[in-house]
């Protein structure tokens, strides 16, 4: 019965209070959401990721650094070791379960970096219009012409190796598409009539790209975020394999495929199993953003 | 007292050889509580009057006074106080993401008013929408309550000018009348003055004093409403425009 009043609450066409208005709309967003199988694939995935990564000392079953050569490349299903060891008799799913820490670490920068820098640039860009935005849109075209990979491969050269220098790579080159897009949506909402109506309030420039502009382009953001995740964590894994990314003895995705290759004709299951995990979370992130944008769409909402 | 006074205005689009001039010379006075109508067909430039006084329009030439005050080109915050749009199409004026609260309240906070949720119910009455619309989205709204919430916006600073750009075109019949008739209503409480734009001679008639007609740019007559209802149009095209609406 509670259940069915609550339920009733959320779901009112009149609601009550601005905090009863905005729970009912994200409830009504999730309802939707929920009826997309295959984005709640693709959540549940990534949640089980995520509570991997949290959770990886009491999950692994070995220490991820710990070597053990006289069990060298011990194959899938050796006792005590489910998905077999590496070259230096490591336990290859203890480093895949602390390698989800890595792989989450990088999404979550670069998922706060470049769509962010994106945004900015492109809204300005497409509101104020002049000479900002052709100087803005020059330099996005300057970093869209270069190939993704090999600005990212320059910057790491230049700033040294290692986690952080490729994460801030990638977000370098990752966020000229963001601001592409969020140029072209601010271009069709600032001649709407709603944005002419707040400047008749005497709103300013400011006001109006950040509580009139960024709110609509930001679901198509999210959405193309989630869709470019994937490749993301796989330019990570790509500068992992390069041996530009993550260092050696740390359990990275790319990283260990990079260690696997030597042996992939003897013992696959070295490069595999890695290549598995990378796989299933870009798959993950795609579904994901594919059940977003039939939730977050504006004009769905209609 | 005149409240708005427009002299020999033109608008332009474009310049150079792309330039397009959209209205020429266009001159009229509306009385202060006077209703004001603008017709013509469509691309006749009345709409456009409407954008240049607001400042939407920013290329123009001439004069624009509002109680005896000329407008420069930037328009002061005072101004928006004084000078109030409702606009043509309900559906593309309100922000789709923001609740009818926030749209109301952020009009109010923008002018400075600090009782803001009494005047949000108190608008909401006004314009006949009870408490229960209040925080509804648009997408929640039908065209003629969406209307009505756009005209509670424009009311939220206590204008004394409110421009009228077609706010009945994109309604029902049923609607229209019913808007029309809250128009009406709301200008007799508040003892607005009206600028009113239309293509409809029924509604100009219905709803104002006086009228100018507009034909490609420009204003070829300025007559009061017994001589549109009496049909005494003398430029002939006002005449042809008559003949066409009947």
């Amino acid at each position: 019965m509670a259940e069915q009043t609550l339920r009733a609450w959320l779901l009112t066409d009149t609601p009550t209070s601005r905090r009863h208005a905005k729970l009912s709309a994200l409830y009504q967003g999730w309802l939707s959401f929920r009826s997309n199988t295959m984005a709640m694939i693709g959540l549940g995935i990534l949640l089980a990721l995520v509570l991997v990564a949290a959770a990886a000392p009491i999950l692994s079953p070995h220490d991820p650094f710990a070597q053990d050569l006289g069990n060298r490349l011990a194959p899938l299903g050796t006792d005590g070791h489910v998905l077999g060891t590496d070259s230096l008799g490591r336990d290859i799913l203890s480093r895949l379960i602390y390698g989800a820490r890595i792989t989450l670490y990088i999404v979550a920068l670069v998922a706060l970096i470049a769509p962010v820098v994106g945004l900015l640039v492109g809204t300005v860009s497409g509101y104020l219009g002049g000479w900002i935005d052709i100087v803005l849109m020059r330099i996005t075209d300057i970093f869209l012409a270069f190939p993704r990979l090999v600005l990212a491969l320059a910057f790491v050269a230049a700033l040294g190796a290692g986690i952080e220098n490729a994460v801030i790579a990638i977000s370098l080159t990752a966020w000229p598409p963001y601001a592409r897009i969020a140029r072209a949506e601010t271009l069709t909402i600032r001649s709407s009539d709603y944005i002419s109506a707040i400047k008749l309030q005497g709103a300013g420039g400011l006001r109006i790209i950040t509580k009139h502009i960024w709110p609509l382009c930001v679901s198509s953001l999210i959405v193309r975020v989630t869709l470019d995740m994937a490749g993301i964590i796989l330019a990570a894994a790509g500068l992992g394999f390069l041996g530009l990314g993550a260092q050696p003895p740390s359990p990275e995705w790319g990283a260990m495929i990079s260690e696997g290759r030597r042996f992939i004709l003897d013992h696959w299951w070295v490069a595999t199993m890695p290549g598995l995990a990378i796989f299933t979370v870009s798959l993950a992130f795609n579904l994901l953003g594919d059940g977003l944008r039939d939730v977050l769409d504006p004009k769905a909402g209609e | 007292m005149s409240m708005l006074d427009i002299d020999a205005l033109d608008v332009w689009f474009g310049r150079d050889r792309g330039r397009v001039d959209a209205v020429r010379q266009a001159s009229f006075i509306a009385a202060a509580g006077e209703s004001f109508g603008l017709v013509g067909e469509s691309g006749s430039g009345k709409s456009t009057i409407l954008r240049a006084i607001t400042g939407l329009a920013p290329t123009w030439s001439g004069k624009i006074a509002v109680k005896g005050h000329a407008i420069g080109q930037r328009r002061p915050k005072a101004f928006y106080k004084q000078v109030q749009m409702v606009f043509q199409d309900p559906y593309a004026s309100l922000h789709p993401r923001h609740s009818v609260d926030a749209v109301l309240g952020e009009t109010l906070h923008l002018h400075g008013f600090r009782d803001i949720d009494a005047r949000v119910v108190k608008l909401l009455d006004d314009v006949g929408l009870g408490q229960k619309f209040r925080f509804r989205y648009p997408h929640q709204l039908s065209g003629g309550q969406r209307q009505r919430v756009a005209i509670a916006r424009a009311l939220a600073p206590e204008p004394e000018l409110l421009l009228l750009d077609e706010p009945t075109s994109a309604l029902d019949v049923s609607v229209q009348a019913e808007i029309l008739n809250l128009l009406a209503d709301l200008r007799q409480e508040h003892g607005l003055t009206y600028l009113m734009v239309s293509h409809d001679l029924s509604v100009v008639g219905h709803m104002c004093d006086r009228l100018a007609v507009m034909k490609d740019g420009e204003i070829v007559e300025i007559m009061d409403v017994a001589a549109l209802r009496a049909m005494k149009a003398t430029h002939p095209y006002s005449q042809h425009l008559l003949q066409a609406s009947v």
